[in-house]
Order: structure tokens, then C-alpha cells, then sequence
């Protein structure tokens, strides 16, 4: 199940996303709320790790971590692949 | 393998296609032969001639006079940065694979002895040895920023400052462009976004010229940094989607593979919030670069006008050399 929560828990280790995470909403641009490019490889390695999924390298862009909803979405699709 | 077309005489006994490829001589050999380059039993670790370091010196000086007018401070560093400073700017995220650091023997008379039994021996012998502060400097720029951001804010209309040094990256090849040890000039600008992007596109019209100026076939590509792993997958993808970077390439090795001789790179605001880099307003200052690899433009001349530099088409020797 991945569930915002459990995502919001990742995005608080990033030190841009910590004081504003419980605001963030789910359609907000991380990006433009200070998410940097190595951030984004931070959550991505977190991601894979709590969800155990590997991001192919088709989903290795900032699109794909650029909000809460589509990382949500693109992990719960990673996550059905790789129970299958 | 060796693609391109034999452009010099001296090149004339090397096949491009066929079995005939594997034995002829590559570019690396040649440049050997001829004494341009020196082997030190390292690959990519080579000494220069005379000759080519004349190409060098008249690059730079090219350089200089392209940029004359915008009146660029001049600083040069030693090719060793300081090793706080280098873990600071963050190149370990993105290229741990790349950096050289220096180590020197931090011992007593006893390991001095065991140090010299291991040489004797054949066997590793750093086992003492410790890092010291002092890291090979990655490219041009790395020990500016500190530096500039030391001073305090950016004046209005910013900073400009023109940098030269060899750098290291740990890289062992035998293509002869992708030396661990070479010289790369820059010039850097740190201000607003709309500065720093316009003073790129000033050297990308001004770099093309040179280079066409030069008689070199060229492809300006967008580009991406080497980063190490599948993260730096991601970060190469991003820099690749938000046009961070350029590369002027020319065919030295290969026309398959060109060489990026020049680059031209947008930092956005990352050096400025990594070293507290401020505009004169306080906002977070943007810097962008422009990087020519010395080396690397001298050995496209001598891939496309001849290993005899007396042999150069006139124009580009005055061009060098007026």
C-alpha cells in the first residue's frame, strides 16, 4: 500500500521539504518548492528502499518525483510489476 | 576504433574499414611516434612537446583576446583545491568515481621501515599513508566559488572571472582526449539568471566561431555530466531536460563519438546556495561557465590539419599564431 503518509515520511528527511511537508498538497511541484536535483536522487533511493521497486530508467526524471500524486501513482505502479 | 578520414599525409597508411583498422596505427600511437605526446607508462597521464604545447599557449592566448573586452578578473590556482572546501561543493554526489584526492606518508620511523620492505617487496605499501587537505582540483572553477562568496555579496551586475588550471579525473583511457591530467581555461559568471544565461549564450556564438575560426567540423549538442550510477542517471536526465548543458564536439577519435572541446554550463543556483553566494539585492546567485579543454582542441588541430604544425592551412596558423 503506499499511501501519502509513508511518502510525506520520506519527503521530511530532505531538508528543503521538512518545515512545509505537512502542507505540501498532493498536486503541488516539489521542484518549485525547493526540491533540488540531488534531492530528488535522495527520494528516489528512499523510495525504492521503503517500497522495495527499482525506478527503470524511463522513470529516472524530475517529472516522476515532481508531486506527491504521481510519485504515489508511478510507485503503486512499480510496486503491482514487481508483485507480479 | 579509428573512423575518421586520414586527413594528413603522414596518416595516409591508416585504414578506416576492414581487417586493415586493427593493425594500423591508432591516433595515440601517432602522436607518440611524432614526440607530440611522451607516455609515462599511465594511460591518459602524458607528457607534451614543445610543439604541442605551442598549440596550447596560442589557444590560451586566443581565449584572452575573444574575452578582452568584457574585462573578466584574472585568478589562477594551483591544481589542488582545499580538501573542506572540495566536500563542501558537493562534487562527491554526483562524480565520487572521478576524484582524486592526495595522500602523503603519516608515520613514524617504524612504518617508514615497513614501508620500505612492502616497496622492496612488491606489496601495498600505503598503509600509512593518510589524506591530507589538499584534493586534485576536478575543474577550473571548484576553488573559485569559496573564494568569490568569501568577498561578500556580488556587486551589481555581478562577477566575471577568468580561470585557468589543469584538473584531474580519474578516468584511465587510451583515447588520447581523455587525459586524468589536463588543462582546462574557463571563464565564470555569477549574477542574476538573465546575466548569467546571456553570458552563455555570448560564448556559445563566440566559442562556435572560434572553432569554425580554427577550420574544425563541429556539432553543438545538448550534453549531460558523467555522473556515477543509476542516481546519476536521474541527475544526467535532469540536466539533459532542463538544457544545463552544452558541448561543442568535434570528431577526434571517431566520428561516431565526437570530443567535447568546449562547454557551457548553467549551475542555476546551485554553487550560490552551497556557498552562500548572494547578489548585490541578497537574492541567491545564479553562475554559469564556459570551459575549453586545452588539450583536447589542440589534438582535434592535429587529428584534422596534420601532425606537422608547419603543415597547418595558413589561416589557422595566423589565426594561432598572427
Amino acid at each position: 500500500m503506499v499511501s501519502d503518509e509513508v511518502i510525506r515520511d520520506i519527503l521530511r528527511q530532505n531538508e528543503a521539504m521538512s518545515p512545509i511537508v505537512d502542507r505540501l498538497g498532493e498536486d503541488d511541484d516539489l521542484f518549485e518548492k525547493g526540491l533540488d536535483s540531488f534531492g530528488s536522487v535522495q527520494l528516489m533511493l528512499a523510495l525504492e528502499e521503503r517500497f522495495e521497486v527499482e525506478f527503470p530508467d524511463t522513470l529516472l526524471n524530475r517529472r516522476s518525483f515532481s508531486t506527491i500524486r504521481i510519485i504515489r501513482e508511478t510507485v503503486a505502479k512499480l510496486s503491482l510489476g514487481a508483485a507480479a | 576504433m579509428d573512423s575518421l578520414p586520414a586527413l594528413d599525409a603522414d596518416a595516409s597508411s591508416e585504414a578506416f574499414s576492414g581487417s586493415a583498422a586493427a593493425d594500423a596505427p591508432t591516433f595515440l600511437d601517432r602522436l607518440f611516434d611524432a614526440g607530440l605526446l611522451v607516455r609515462t607508462g599511465v594511460d591518459g597521464l602524458y607528457g607534451r612537446s614543445g610543439a604541442f604545447e605551442s598549440v596550447v599557449e596560442a589557444l590560451d592566448r586566443l581565449v584572452s583576446r575573444l574575452g578582452a573586452e568584457d574585462g573578466a578578473e584574472v585568478m589562477r590556482f594551483p591544481p589542488g583545491m582545499s580538501r573542506p572546501a572540495f566536500e563542501r561543493s558537493g562534487y562527491l554526489k554526483g562524480f565520487p568515481h572521478l576524484a582524486g584526492t592526495v595522500h602523503s606518508f603519516c608515520g613514524n620511523e617504524a612504518d617508514h621501515a615497513r614501508l620500505l620492505a612492502c616497496v622492496e617487496a612488491g606489496k601495498d605499501w600505503t598503509d600509512k599513508q593518510a589524506a591530507t587537505d589538499i584534493v586534485l582540483t576536478p575543474a577550473a572553477c571548484y576553488p573559485l566559488y569559496p573564494t568569490a562568496a568569501a568577498r561578500g555579496p556580488l556587486p551589481q551586475n555581478g562577477l566575471l572571472f577568468d580561470l585557468q588550471s589543469y584538473c584531474f579525473r580519474h578516468e584511465p583511457s587510451l583515447e588520447p582526449t581523455r587525459m586524468q591530467m589536463f588543462r582546462m581555461r574557463e571563464y565564470v559568471r555569477m549574477g542574476s539568471p538573465d546575466e548569467v544565461l546571456a553570458f552563455r549564450e555570448v560564448w556559445l556564438d563566440r566559442g562556435t566561431k572560434m572553432m569554425a575560426g580554427l577550420g574544425l567540423p563541429l556539432a553543438v549538442d545538448l550534453a549531460n555530466d558523467p555522473f556515477f550510477g543509476r542516481a546519476g542517471k536521474m541527475l544526467a536526465n535532469n540536466q539533459r531536460n532542463q538544457n544545463l548543458k552544452f558541448e561543442l564536439n568535434v570528431p577526434v577519435n571517431s566520428v561516431e563519438k565526437p570530443t567535447a572541446c568546449l562547454s557551457f554550463n548553467y549551475h542555476q543556483d546551485h554553487f550560490g546556495t552551497t556557498w552562500g553566494l548572494t547578489q548585490a539585492d541578497g537574492s541567491v546567485a545564479h553562475t554559469a561557465c564556459v570551459g575549453f579543454g586545452l588539450e583536447r582542441i589542440t589534438l582535434a588541430l592535429l587529428r584534422h590539419h596534420g601532425l606537422d604544425l608547419a603543415a597547418w592551412p595558413a589561416e589557422v596558423r595566423a589565426t594561432l599564431w598572427g
